[in-house]
């Protein structure tokens, strides 16, 4: 009889492991005078990932971001600053996107969010536009790499910051095949993002000459890419496209360099963050090209704010970081201007706003799509760290237009 | 056909690497009645572990491979008298959940301390690059990580089957009460088992280290690839274990290779048959079922 039982235990961990895994599998980024404002206070809702796959990129050092940008706000402005109160609250989406909606909710309605920040992780994003559209407030979007935010989705509230699939695609795809590697194996994570990416990227090689001989659809999340990477090999590609991100990646990175593909073909990454190679370490992806929407060693002006970052959170600044804060102090500069808080006067301030800051360069606002256009970065590995955290080679800077193209056609704000 | 040859040998070689990560689950199961649900967990503190040696103590692959799997006994020896013995004479759903629990909190203790990202590790010296025999090629670390598990697979069923230590812990599970009349303090043997089998998936996590991302996360999905090939070898069954390792690792080797979209899939089918024409699994003992 006991073991009866035991057989049924066995039956139900088995269920309910798939389960789980089901539950779990999901992934892919801005108020014044005291009468002016609503609530006589400025509220930045921070929506992102706290716990799981994308808390190193974003995360709690986010909100560190944004409150470097209040600091700055009112050491700029002193007493003539129309936003005095500003409050910045937390809330972890973990990936889902029915939390991000709830949660999206919550920060608009109960906690009187002025404005949610980040959201990372595609479906999420997308879940928090539609909020933003309803509730019309204000939303941008920072961490979730999809076109659809500036595309079918969009709308009024809606920004989209930092940058999307067809920018990773156009920089990296882009310049590969220019450079000579014209013909491409894609390998892709099968879900939303992933399905993306290789449709952006197929499309970039074959508009520049290139030709994709297959493109290999891998179940998401993996661990064991032995045998896709052996099937990629296959045909004699020039480039390898792992569209991968996260563990993912890291997986199919350490699993490239162990076969006999290592040093013959060109592995080209989709998406990846400074993270990334923080975890792999730098000599695993050394000579991988990727597109980095910003780097913190860059110049000048990006390290003297990745000093300050670092000295308050002890570790560097990601893309996302810098990104965050460009958003948040835009967003209270437009306060400030508008001397309110109003969310369809803010849109005013913002549309065709041209910026240079410490994120973005040669930047605007896209009043036809809400995309903010900037000049993005072809990085590559370096082969060994100069420095921790300094691991990447600017290779050339594409500029804003080039990197974002027209404004998306799919787009129409109503 | 190279190319058949191909896929056939890398199944091969995960498979090995499956049958070792499923054996500690197969020996505390097979000896307890224990479902381990922190297996994974286990698993991926065993790799964590051996990047942490590595980072912070400069303790290589090789010392890793010993050192861990003791600190991961001695883990297990401390998760089976302080909380795991007081749930054995109860349902096993008891002992599943408590072990599901204990796996969120490793998990998150883990990202607490180590964050999400991941940490580095690199295949050890002498075991990089490739063997190559005409278009067929296999990295030595993959060849060297399945001949390892097979030695270990096979040195715990001899341990079991053919020792007197074996002989007593059987004894000791399969009929407490007679063993006990015969002057054996059983107690005494169960701890060292629970002990064992963790020792076992920490051992797995080690060999996983150089060749998969080392994250919180690196067991959640893989227990279930686990827990399907104990299922298909039949549950407590070392060999089953073994044989139903191999059989995963090339199921999904063909599939992948020939049905991409499908690999992962093809795994469960296979799970849903065994389990439909044999309910105890291939090697399963059928008063289990």
């Amino acid at each position: 009889m006991r073991s009866r039982t035991v057989q049924g235990t066995v039956a139900i961990a088995a269920t309910a492991s798939l389960a789980l895994a089901a539950c779990g599998g999901a992934g892919g980024p801005q108020s014044g005078g005291s009468s002016k404002l609503t609530d006589d206070k400025v509220v930045i809702g921070l929506l992102n990932d706290q716990s799981g796959v994308y808390k190193d990129l974003s995360g709690p050092n986010s909100k560190v971001a944004i409150e470097m940008a209040i600091a700055d706000y009112k050491a700029k402005y002193g007493d003539k600053a129309v936003a005095k109160d500003i409050e910045v609250v937390t809330a972890d989406h973990q990936n889902k996107a029915d939390i991000a909606n709830s949660k999206a909710q919550e920060m608009y309605d109960r906690q009187k969010a002025d404005i949610i920040l980040d959201v990372p992780n595609s479906a999420a994003a997308l879940a928090v536009a539609t909020q933003a559209k309803n509730k019309k407030k204000l939303y941008i979007n920072i961490g979730a790499g999809t076109t659809a935010l500036t595309g079918a989705s969009c709308n009024k509230y809606t920004f989209h910051w930092a940058y999307n699939t067809a920018v990773l695609a156009r920089g990296t795809a882009g310049t590969i095949t220019k450079e000579g590697g014209t013909s491409w194996n894609i390998v892709y994570p099968d879900y939303a993002f992933g399905q993306d990416m290789n449709k952006s990227f197929s499309a970039e090689v074959t508009k520049n000459g290139g030709t994709v001989g297959q493109s290999i659809a891998s179940p998401f999340p993996s661990d064991n890419f032995a045998t896709f990477i052996t099937k990629a090999g296959e045909g004699s590609p020039k480039v390898i496209g792992s569209m991968h991100a996260g563990g993912d990646l890291i997986n199919f990175v350490k699993q490239f360099n162990q076969s006999s593909l290592k040093g013959k073909v060109q592995l080209a990454v989709g998406l990846m963050f400074i993270t990334d190679i923080h975890s792999l370490g730098v000599d695993q992806f050394a000579g991988t090209q990727f597109t980095d929407a910003w780097y913190w060693n860059f110049d000048a002006q990006n390290k003297k704010w990745a000093d300050q970052f670092k000295e308050k959170t002890n570790t560097r600044p990601s893309f996302a970081h810098a990104a965050n804060y460009s958003a948040a102090m835009n967003y209270l500069e437009a306060v400030q201007e508008a001397g309110t808080d109003d969310a369809d006067t803010i849109v005013g301030k913002l549309e065709g706003k041209k910026i240079n800051d410490v994120f973005l360069r040669n930047g605007e606002i896209r009043k036809a799509d809400h995309a903010v256009i900037h000049d993005v970065y072809l990085a590559k590995v370096k082969s060994s760290a100069p420095e921790e955290w300094d691991y990447e080679d600017i290779e050339k800077t594409i500029p804003a237009a080039e990197a974002y193209g027209a404004a998306n056609p799919a787009c129409s704000m109503s | 056909m190279s190319e058949f040859i191909q896929y056939t040998l890398q199944g091969l070689a995960a498979g090995g690497f499956y049958a070792l990560s499923a054996l500690g689950l197969a020996v505390i199961f097979g000896v307890l009645g224990v479902v381990n649900f922190s297996h994974g967990a286990c698993y991926m503190l065993g790799a964590v572990l051996s990047a942490v040696l590595l980072a912070e103590l400069n303790v290589g692959f090789w010392a890793a491979l010993i050192i861990v799997p003791v600190l991961m006994f001695g883990f297990g020896v401390l998760m089976e008298r302080l909380l795991v013995r007081w749930l054995l004479e109860l349902d096993p759903l008891y002992n599943f959940l408590l072990t599901f629990g204990l796996t969120l909190v490793i998990v998150e203790a883990v990202k607490q301390r180590y964050g999400v990202s991941g940490l580095p590790y690199q295949v050890p010296a002498g075991l990089g690059g490739q063997v190559s025999v005409g278009s067929v090629n296999l990295s030595v670390y993959a060849i060297f990580a399945c001949l390892f598990s097979v030695v270990v697979c096979v040195a715990v069923g001899l341990l079991l089957t053919k020792t007197r230590i074996g002989m007593i812990v059987r004894a000791a599970t399969e009929a407490p009460d007679r063993t006990r009349a015969l002057g054996i303090n059983v107690g005494l043997w169960v701890t060292p088992v629970f002990g064992f089998g963790i020792a076992l998936a920490g051992l797995a996590g080690v060999l996983a280290a150089p060749t998969r991302a080392i994250t919180a996360e690196m067991g959640s999905n893989f227990i279930i690839i686990l827990f399907a090939v104990v299922v298909i070898g039949g549950l407590g069954s070392i060999l089953g274990a073994v044989v139903a390792g191999f059989l995963v690792g090339l199921v999904e080797a063909y599939g992948i290779a020939y049905a991409p979209t499908y690999a992962q899939i093809v795994i469960f089918v296979l799970m849903a048959l065994v389990v439909l024409v044999r309910p105890s699994g291939l090697f399963g003992r059928e008063e289990v079922a």
